[in-house]
């Protein structure tokens, strides 16, 4: 399969991710969308490491799985640390910085 | 053989992503990112980059999504799905008015979609003839491309600067974590003593430092 194809996967992976950020208004699912856009992105830095037959684009994709781990783990805590202040669990209603 | 392989993955990922998007349980869409996540490794496979493909199994869809589904289970996973998550018609507590929220996913859906159409422009009307082809020359060999010990050396010699500093992110997140999701303390903790005795152990464990014992609500709580 050319490269195209999984670049085109990439775009609607992310895009799809970005709907998901924009219209849901659990965190747990904006941070499960969150993933999505990062995984679309690693696809396609995948796609262009093999294009040019170099490995950078795989160790970036791995330091953004690094990141990704990291988002989770902050983004978990806050929900948690949410859930404990009896806090409701939605962003439209968590608006306190917003002013 | 590897048409039909990557046809299959990426039908995978796309259902994946859906699924993610829409399902109203969190618990479901956990479970869909996984099936995302799978699907997304076999084409990382596709593409050779074997041992991206097996960290991402092994860690975004083992370790991390086990994570997810914690989380999920002690929150309550469907706490949007039982209050409707449909456009909340001018309910009590709902903010803004009940045309608010379908205004929102349709100019979700539609940002979406413009957002896709620029980037399939933008990534396939290059103009880079590369783009059409199936990448650079492979051949098959121990420490070719994508291997593990073709990533590890270029983790510990080109790249040393980022790893290290992604081994530090990922400290400085796991101590976040715990500062975060800490039973006691945080913002609004008065630091009262509720008529407790202090006693020699916490000095050696004090209160709102995130120990286990806290964790589980042990007899200092």
């Amino acid at each position: 399969m050319s490269i195209a194809w999984y670049l085109a996967v990439s775009a609607i992976v992310f895009s799809l991710g970005a709907v998901g950020v924009i219209t849901r208004r659990n965190p747990l699912v904006v941070l499960l969308c969150l993933e999505l856009m990062l995984n679309g992105a690693n696809l396609a830095l995948v796609a262009f490491s093999r294009m040019w037959g170099n490995g950078d684009g795989q160790i970036l994709a791995l330091i953004v799985m690094t990141v990704a781990a990291c988002e989770v783990c902050i983004g978990l805590g806050m929900i948690v640390a949410i859930y404990r202040r009896r806090l409701p669990i939605d962003v439209d209603e968590l608006r306190e910085l917003q002013g | 053989m590897s048409a039909v392989l990557f046809f299959i993955a990426g039908f995978g990922a796309i259902a994946g992503a859906v699924g993610v998007v829409m399902l109203r349980d969190p618990f479901y869409a956990v479970l869909a990112l996984v099936g995302h996540l799978i699907s997304l490794a076999i084409l990382f496979l596709l593409l050779r980059a074997e041992f991206v493909a097996a960290v991402q199994v092994v860690v975004y869809a083992g370790a991390v999504m086990v994570l997810y589904v914690f989380v999920v289970a002690y929150v309550g996973g469907s706490a949007e799905g039982a209050r409707g998550d449909e456009l909340r018609v001018g309910g009590p507590g709902s903010i803004g008015h009940g045309s608010v929220g379908s205004n929102l996913r349709l100019g979700g859906v539609i940002a979406g979609g413009a957002l896709l159409i620029e980037l399939l422009i933008a990534l396939l009307g290059t103009g880079l003839e590369a783009i059409g082809g199936q990448g650079a020359g492979y051949s098959p060999g121990p420490r070719t491309f994508g291997t593990p010990a073709y990533i590890g050396n270029l983790l510990l010699t080109r790249f040393l600067l980022a790893f290290e500093a992604a081994s530090f992110l990922l400290l400085i997140a796991a101590v976040g974590a715990v500062v975060l999701a800490r039973r006691r303390g945080g913002i609004d903790d008065d630091g009262d003593m509720n008529g407790r005795v202090l006693t020699p152990l916490d000095l050696v464990r004090p209160q709102g430092t995130g120990t286990m014992a806290e964790g589980v609500g042990g007899p200092h709580q």
